[in-house]
């Protein structure tokens, strides 16, 4: 009785399904001029600068620049920050996502509204705000440098504080997009098996918004990686310290934008390498 | 599952009572609700009711989901007023089941043991057992969207049962299928909630799911109890239109006297007990014989005038609402139907008879 | 104490005395370039004094602002229908934005070399003239708490100092003034500009900067400057040129007469800048 009845619904599942692909397929088809035409003006707006970075780049100095131990500095510098930076913007940005979908308080509105201001605010003023919290003589930053012996501005530890709190927003924004299109009845029925709410979020939240998290923290990177205003500001510019590869490529644009080019070039392959393998990697696990 | 017998036990406190004793009282401004419950344990509750009626609402105040404004909620003598869901020994099946998307059958069943504190092993080891329990073995390494209906619905069981709980609780459990697989599925479900040894709850808007897996059914309507007993008693009496409507019955109220019963200012109906006072009286919808011409030496006591207000198809039978002194439903064949030629607005005589009719008192 | 005051003394009074040097030295060989300019422009704003209308667009490095701003107005008083229009920012991007094409009627650069771009490119009308000079000076915290008083007291490692990277002009002049006092030293920034190196200054967060003395001045007092010896090894020229594309060519010179006439060396001067 039992078997029969599966297979019958199994079938019936695949006969369903397949006039849904062939219907997709359709749609794809037919895209209207309308939308093909600025899509392909968008296209190109966004790739024309990238082409013409490659076309003048100075490919003849490009190996003695990519065997430059200042280069190399600042590209692991980079790298290492921006991942550091984008660690720290999940360890308190995924919560605060949390707490802004699903906590009711008073003043949310504004909270939200707080967490986006680092992307209106010119990066550098956002610099001079973060030296005027955390720097030696900022209101957080005092204690910190009586009590702790600690102090942020022209350190690594700066630069990342810096690419965290510009990149922070795009993460929050991302995971509390996910987390209010989540279901909320999952964490429900997690109760109902006796998960804690913490474990619930731990166990099942978390895990259905990983795509949300992950093109959070992805675009967090990329964001961080670039950051150049909020960098120098708070952390100044020091080679192997400080000095990231925006700074290097600002300050070589300044005697030699020849150079400058290679060094965006450098940062540029760097930065869609890792974007197409995370994507990649996505893709294959979703 | 001898277990379970032991933490419950452990948990007593309050009464030696077993089974679940309930008020539960939710007031949402518009809408109040005010149902009382007592289910023992092995017996199986169905609340049923229109939407809206606030039975959600009362399955997600004894999963601890929704607050309760009043009230008691007691569960073999322990008060879970005040104990969050995460704490109740209660497990919910819902209506579209749920299923962790990320998580296999097995670690979506082994959820639960796992929260309670059983190693990884452990807890895969009795989500196995539970999966196998309910045909589902084969299934264990598949993710829920890989799952047909039934299976997610019984994998949802299967979750749900895996803590243990005292009272299990079931909303909409079938709703959500179509209808070749819910035939099925109702069956099984049956079995396997008469193999529970703990208070079963369950919540349906549909009079059949109710009558073929409770024991006891409890109709709520409008956030309060307007009825409750055996499946067969509320078939035979029911009290209410819409509980007359849905197992199929021409229901009304009136005043006895000896065999007639006297519909307010309307017409009266025939009868054969021997009643006085308030009454219902009640006869299915194929008990009636509809007629295009007022019929003469029809043998029936009952004869109304009216008209068609509406038609429906039932299979090979139709359904016809006919409006007029005395508002009822008529079954007929199609054929019998086409004869009369049928449609809505056309008048009819409709006659019943009085040994077709069941009267009893309020 | 009092060792400590007559070695201050003496070290100001050398100070003082090499800026007089240089400041004899720089009138007597700008003087007679000053003068043959003075009488071809003289000449030239006193024929067509009457004509000059229109707007001037003036591209200057940001150290000028305030005192071209003066200027500007000055200039739009006594040349009544004409307007100044200022585009104040680094030289380096200034001149890039001219050899791309920006219309522009004059060019006042912080530097011969960013200005050398602008005549490389042939968009400069004649040759560009030096105007004013300005040196560097270490600006300290208010009321100088380190109590720094030469460049070498900055390789204190306990200063955190703060320098233009060596690819802007201000930060390649204090790398020649280091180079010429023989020091090393190692800040805790290389700084993006002289702006940049003054707000870590100002916000108390570096205890000092090498910047240029007109930075110093229009902080105000947010930072303290101190003059150091070796800035004389260091000095750098402010050329300003007309462009060779300038839509008002007459008001340009006109405008270029102003800054390099005695009133422009005063408002200049009392906003930090030396005479060339």
């Amino acid at each position: 009785m039992t078997v029969p009845r599966d297979k019958s619904a199994a079938a019936a599942e695949t006969l369903g399904g397949a006039p849904r692909r062939r219907r997709g397929r359709a749609a794809g088809r037919g895209a209207p001029l309308p939308l093909l035409v600025p899509a392909l003006i968008g296209l190109a707006f966004l790739a024309v600068p990238l082409v013409a970075l490659l076309v003048r780049a100075p490919w003849r100095s490009m190996p003695e620049l990519l065997t430059s131990a200042e280069v190399w500095q600042a590209l692991r510098l980079s790298l290492v920050c921006a991942t550091l930076a984008t660690a720290v913007c999940l360890v308190i940005g995924v919560p605060l996502a949390w707490l802004l979908a699903r906590v009711e308080f008073p003043g949310r509105g504004f909270v939200r509204a707080l967490v986006t201001l680092p992307l209106v605010l010119p990066p550098v003023v956002g610099g001079v705000a973060l030296l005027m919290a955390l720097g030696r003589n900022g209101i957080v930053g005092r204690s910190l440098d009586s009590w702790f012996g600690i102090t942020l501005p022209f350190t690594t530890a700066g630069v990342v504080v810096a690419e965290a709190f510009v990149a922070m927003p795009f993460l929050v924004i991302s995971v509390e997009g996910t987390l209010r299109a989540a279901d909320p009845r999952y964490e429900e029925a997690a109760a109902t098996l006796g998960a804690s709410r913490f474990t619930a979020f731990r166990r099942v939240t978390l895990p259905l918004i990983a795509p949300g998290i992950a093109a959070g923290a992805v675009l967090a990177w990329a964001r961080a990686l670039g950051e150049f205003g909020a960098t120098i500001t708070f952390a100044g510019n020091f080679p192997g310290r400080t000095q990231t590869m925006p700074l290097a490529v600002y300050l070589a644009l300044q005697s030699d934008p020849e150079a400058a080019i290679a060094l965006s070039l450098v940062l540029l392959a760097v930065s869609v390498a890792v974007l197409a393998g995370l994507r990649d990697r996505w893709m294959a696990t979703a | 599952m001898t277990d379970t017998h032991g933490t419950a036990h452990a948990l007593r406190a309050i009464s030696n009572e077993e089974g679940l004793d309930a008020r539960l009282l939710v007031d949402r401004g518009t809408f109040r609700l005010d149902v009382s419950l007592r289910v023992a344990p092995g017996e199986v509750v169905a609340l049923l009711g229109p939407n809206g009626a606030g039975k959600t609402t009362a399955l997600r105040a004894l999963a601890g989901l929704a607050p309760l404004d009043g009230g008691r909620l007691l569960l073999d003598g322990t008060a879970l007023e005040d104990t969050p869901p995460e704490s109740r020994p209660v497990g919910v099946v819902f209506q579209d089941y749920l299923l962790f998307p990320h998580l296999t059958a097995l670690d979506n069943v082994a959820f639960g043991p796992r929260c309670q504190g059983a190693s990884k092993a452990e807890a895969r080891t009795r989500a196995a057992e539970w999966l196998d329990r309910l045909g589902l073995a084969e299934h264990a390494g598949s993710r829920p969207r890989r799952l047909s209906g039934g299976q997610a619905q019984r994998v949802a069981l299967a979750r749900a049962l895996a803590t243990r709980p005292r009272l299990l609780l079931l909303d909409e459990p079938l709703a959500a299928l179509d209808a070749r697989t819910r035939l099925e599925v109702r069956s099984q479900l049956r079995r396997h909630l008469a193999e529970f040894e703990a208070v079963a709850v369950l919540v349906t808007h549909d009079p059949l799911d109710a009558m073929v897996l409770a024991d006891r059914l409890v109709v709520v309507e409008d956030g309060r109890v307007v009825q409750e007993g055996t499946p067969s008693d509320i078939a035979r009496h029911p009290r209410t239109d819409y509980i007359a409507r849905l197992v199929g019955l021409n229901l009304y109220r009136g005043e006895a006297d000896g065999h007639t019963v006297r519909l307010g200012a309307g017409p009266g109906v025939t009868i054969t007990e021997t009643l006085t006072g308030p009454v219902f009286v009640a006869f299915p919808p194929s008990a009636v014989t509809l007629h295009r011409d007022r019929p003469h030496g029809s043998s029936a006591r009952n004869l109304w005038h009216g008209e068609v207000a509406g038609l429906e198809t039932h299979g090979d039978q139709i359904r016809a609402d006919i409006g007029g002194e005395l508002p009822l439903a008529a079954d007929l064949t199609t054929v019998a139907a086409a004869e009369l030629g049928l449609h809505p607005g056309a008048e009819v005589w409709a006659t019943v008879k009085a040994a077709q009719t069941h009267a009893y008192p309020v | 104490m009092t060792t400590r005051t007559a070695h201050r003394t003496r070290r100001t009074l050398r100070v003082a005395g090499a800026g007089a040097a240089a400041l004899l030295a720089l009138s007597a060989c700008s003087s007679p370039d000053d003068s043959s300019s003075g009488t071809s422009d003289g000449s030239a704003s006193a024929s067509s004094q009457e004509k000059l209308s229109g707007t001037v667009t003036v591209f200057a490095a940001a150290s000028l602002k305030e005192g071209f701003e003066t200027l500007g107005k000055n200039f739009e008083k006594e040349h009544p229908g004409t307007k100044v229009t200022f585009s104040f920012g680094g030289s380096d991007s200034l001149a890039a934005s001219i050899t791309g094409g920006a219309p522009a009627d004059v060019f006042a650069s912080a530097s011969p070399k960013t200005m050398k771009i602008v005549t490389d490119a042939g968009d400069a009308s004649g040759t560009p003239a030096t105007f004013v000079r300005n040196e560097l000076e270490i600006a300290t915290l208010p009321g100088n708490p380190d109590k720094v008083a030469s460049l070498k007291d900055l390789t204190n490692p306990d200063l955190k100092v703060v320098l233009c990277d060596k690819e802007v002009p201000c930060g390649a002049a204090a790398q020649k003034a280091l180079d010429a006092a023989g020091l090393k030293l190692t800040p805790v920034s290389y700084e993006q500009d002289v702006k940049g190196a003054l707000t870590k200054v100002e916000l108390k967060e570096a205890d000092a900067a090498v910047v240029y003395k007109t930075d110093v001045h229009a902080a105000g007092d947010k930072v303290e400057g101190v003059r150091f010896p070796e800035s004389a090894d260091a000095i750098n020229d402010y050329p300003i040129v007309r462009l060779e594309d300038a839509k008002n060519a007459e008001a340009a010179e006109a405008f270029i007469a102003l800054v390099r006439s005695a009133e422009g060396r005063q408002v200049l001067t009392g906003a930090g800048f030396l005479e060339p």
